[in-house]
């Protein structure tokens, strides 16, 4: 379990009802607090975050209530993991629950932008679904730091070649 | 949920909605039934969404905008969004939205 490359970690359960996406918000944008994300930056992460939830209490528990688990992590070099999972129904085919637009929930007024949200708004998702079993989306995000990250690493590159590391 | 009713107001034609800080699945159905309430008692035509309280909105605010969009556009109304911060906008842009109403900021 241990990971020496995460500096923070959490872990929140919660009941899938709707009082609860206001938490979860909150929760996300108050665990990124230390790392000076923008406001540009929360908001994306909530939006995120609150899709997922959402999602979660109204498809995978069809708004008849369960658990909710929120997990993130952030790495030493501010990178998000988040993943909010639940043990509902599960999604059958998930490439067509991803398609924008595509939605059960026409009738309860849902828009199908979920999943669109999600992966506009942060860098990369990955969606787990197992029929009976339950859903767990996984997402990313990087934060200001990390996009200056990369630099040393080049540049460890090119001395490399230069044979002076 | 039950709304209070100084967040509606019918001025002419047009309802005028006054959304609250934040739009989403929670309170998108106290929304949702008391905007379709008025839409019927009062042959409302236009609708307005006032987004001056709103900071965080997710997609179920787009679908209580396009429910409503649905209801009145076949009859010849208009949607409109106003006071809507850039963030706002954002959103309504990034999911076509702007090409069914008219959002004023």
């Amino acid at each position: 379990m241990e990971n020496r490359s995460t500096k923070n970690e959490i872990c929140l359960e919660f009941d899938a009802i709707s009082e609860n996406e206001g938490l979860a918000r909150v929760v996300i944008a108050a665990f990124l607090s230390n790392i000076d994300p923008t406001v540009d930056e929360i908001e994306d992460v909530k939006m995120a975050v609150s899709e997922a939830v959402t999602n979660a209490i109204i498809h995978g528990y069809g708004e008849k209530g369960g658990r909710v688990v929120l997990r993130a992590s952030l790495s030493t070099e501010n990178e998000l993991s988040v993943e909010i999972s639940d043990r509902g129904v599960g999604i059958a085919d998930v490439k067509q629950a991803m398609q924008p637009l595509f939605t059960t929930g026409a009738a309860n007024e849902r828009s199908g932008m979920g999943f669109s949200f999600m992966e506009a708004f942060m860098d990369r998702m990955q969606v787990e679904s197992s029929v009976g079993e339950g859903t767990c989306v996984h997402m990313w995000k990087s934060f200001g730091g990390s996009q200056v990250e990369p630099a040393p690493i080049l540049q460890a590159a090119v001395w490399n070649k230069s044979g002076r590391a | 949920m039950e709304k209070k009713m100084e967040e509606y107001a019918i001025i002419d034609d047009y309802l005028c909605i006054r959304m609250p800080g934040e739009v989403d699945h929670h309170g998108a159905a106290g929304i949702r039934e008391c905007a379709d309430r008025l839409i019927l008692d009062d042959k409302v035509k236009n609708i307005v969404f006032d987004f001056e309280d709103t900071t965080f909105m997710d997609s179920s605010g787009l679908g209580i905008i396009i429910g409503r969009y649905r209801k009145i556009s076949c009859f010849g109304g208009k949607v409109y969004a106003i006071n809507v911060s850039e963030r706002i906008s954002r959103i309504l842009k990034a999911s076509g939205m702007s090409s069914i109403i008219e959002i004023l900021t």
